[in-house]
């Protein structure tokens, strides 16, 4: 479905659905690209869970606007040496500015400050406190996503979870991640088969209201059915006898790159930290 | 005894599934619930399988109550989870890992077996199933046919003395049904213990020397695959068979039918 004049709620939802599901592809495609050849995916998962999360941590301690810019630009061209494709990362991005913009934009008029421009109809000022505010909060939003998009896209996410229980993250937490991750997907599959099921079965346009009341029974019945498919993924899990470790084929190793990486992240976040202080 | 079941009671919020269930398995049998859908042999699975406890009863695995206390204890657990495997009749439950190669190594690297013996046993299964050119594939993006092979893999990987099956040839076609029935004919010499599940009469004679009928959640009976066959009239009163009405030249007439082979 896509941008018809006239189109309501049940069409948007549906729109809305078809686009997560595409995102979920994505993540499918993440699984591939994590296992390339790229430079962050030949690091020790370890690393670049200690080593990314530093930056984060930098960008949001940072009191500098350039500090901050530095570090999403490392962070873009670290992509850029694992080979992410532009078409991953920049949706993201869009997301990321979107919901963070709807949160920013207030703060542009509502900061106390000196004003920059007046704006006439409605009577308010942009301040410059308030660019400033908006600017800090978009761009360690934007910093940290593009971060996390590094780890999450060159990583099996089943390695994440190993290192953070290496890292003695709450087994709790970590299996509650393991299940969030298959339940998103669970929940994409299971609304894109509904209303591909309800689409089969409607014949002529519903009437607003009736898309309407089609649209919230659907998302009641979705989240019960998701809800009862994870709990029996959660069974099968334990039947092949898992207990919430997490224990993966590929055996986490040390070389003399990972520790040149770790240091060099530990260098950079360090100098963020003490620039930006 | 490999399963002693007491009195079993088992209830989801209003709906009882199992009414006083008493049964018994021997080591090495193959064994068939039967009943039609909503009969209780899922839950009965799951029983048998340590993922539900009875409401009230008693369920022995080789003497030792199987109790949340008692899985609770690691090593009685992983001893168990090593011991029994089962199949879910929904592939897309068993299904969460990232590669197909992944996740049938998840079960033998979760009882910490050693990541060498985990490589070589899932290369030996993946060929014995003849799904190695799946290896690399995303789980999720299979064809049913070819999900219920890799379930199957992931839990046969583990060798278990017990298999569970949940309605093991739905969603296959009829020749991927007579290759998994081949399979688990041959399976271990046939000295292990396999349980399935089914409503399906064609192929019981191969996969059972028992059969365990159950109606409503209630055992309403117990006797060899060829005396289920032939009692026509339990056969109808379980809904395992029903009336088909089909024309023969000019004129309609009825007979039982069963879905697999005629009985």
């Amino acid at each position: 479905m896509s941008g018809r004049p006239g189109r309501r709620f049940g069409s948007f939802l549906q729109h809305t659905i078809e686009s997560l599901y595409d995102a979920t592809s994505r993540v499918m495609y993440a699984e591939s690209i994590s296992r390339d050849t790229g430079l962050l995916q030949s690091l020790d998962p370890r690393v670049k869970l200690a080593g990314l999360l530093a930056w984060i941590l930098a960008a949001a301690l940072s009191a500098k606007l350039w500090v901050i810019a530095a570090i999403l630009v490392l962070a873009v061209f670290l992509a850029g040496i694992s080979r992410l494709p532009l078409a991953l990362v920049a949706p993201v991005w869009v997301s990321a500015l979107t919901f963070t913009g709807a949160i920013a934009v207030p703060a542009i008029f509502l900061t106390p400050g000196s004003s920059l421009y007046h704006v006439p109809i409605v009577d308010w000022n942009v301040t410059r406190q308030g660019l400033t505010t908006a600017a800090y909060l978009i761009s360690r939003v934007e910093t940290s996503a593009t971060i996390v998009l590094l780890l999450v896209f060159t990583t099996p996410w089943t390695h994440v979870l190993k290192a953070l229980r290496i890292f003695r993250v709450p087994i709790v937490l970590v299996v509650v991640l393991g299940m969030s991750f298959r339940y998103i997907l669970l929940l994409l599959e299971t609304a894109s088969e509904m209303f591909e099921s309800r689409q089969s079965r409607t014949v002529g346009k519903l009437s607003g209201d009736d898309q309407r009341r089609l649209a919230v029974s659907s998302v009641g019945v979705l989240i019960t059915k998701a809800y009862q498919l994870s709990g029996e993924v959660f069974l099968a899990m334990h039947s092949r006898g898992f207990r919430g470790e997490v224990y993966v084929l590929h055996e986490f190793r040390m070389y003399r790159r990972d520790w040149t990486a770790l240091a060099l992240f530990g260098a950079l976040a360090g100098g963020a930290a003490w620039a930006g202080h | 005894m490999l399963f002693e079941l007491d009195g079993i009671y088992y209830r989801y919020q209003r709906q009882t599934a199992l009414t006083d269930l008493s049964l018994t398995i021997a080591e090495g049998t193959r064994v068939a619930l039967l009943g039609a859908n909503g009969s209780g042999k899922s839950t009965l699975l799951r029983i048998l399988d340590g993922l539900y406890f009875p409401d009230s009863g008693s369920v022995r695995f080789r003497g030792r109550e199987l109790t949340e206390q008692n899985f609770a204890d690691d090593a009685f657990a992983h001893e168990f989870r090593r011991q029994v495997g089962l199949v879910f009749q929904n592939p897309d439950v068993q299904l969460f890992n990232p590669t197909v190669f992944d996740e049938v190594a998840f079960g033998p690297l979760q009882l910490r077996l050693p990541r060498s013996e985990v490589r070589d046993r899932v290369g030996e299964i993946l060929d014995r199933l003849r799904i190695t050119h799946l290896k690399d594939r995303i789980p999720h993006r299979l064809s049913g046919g070819e999900k219920k092979r890799v379930a199957l893999a992931s839990v046969l990987v583990l060798d278990p003395a017990v298999l569970l099956l949940d309605e093991p040839t739905s969603a296959l076609d009829p020749r991927s049904q007579s290759q998994l029935i081949d399979l688990l004919v041959d399976w271990g010499g046939g000295a292990k213990s396999v349980i399935t599940a089914t409503h399906d009469l064609g192929d019981l004679e191969d996969i059972a020397d028992r059969c365990f009928v159950l109606d409503g959640g209630q055992l309403v009976a117990e006797a060899p695959p060829a005396d289920v066959l032939r009692d026509a009239d339990l056969l109808r009163r379980t809904n395992l068979v029903h009336a088909h009405r089909h024309r023969h030249g000019g004129e309609f007439h009825s007979h039982p039918h069963v879905h697999g082979d005629e009985v």
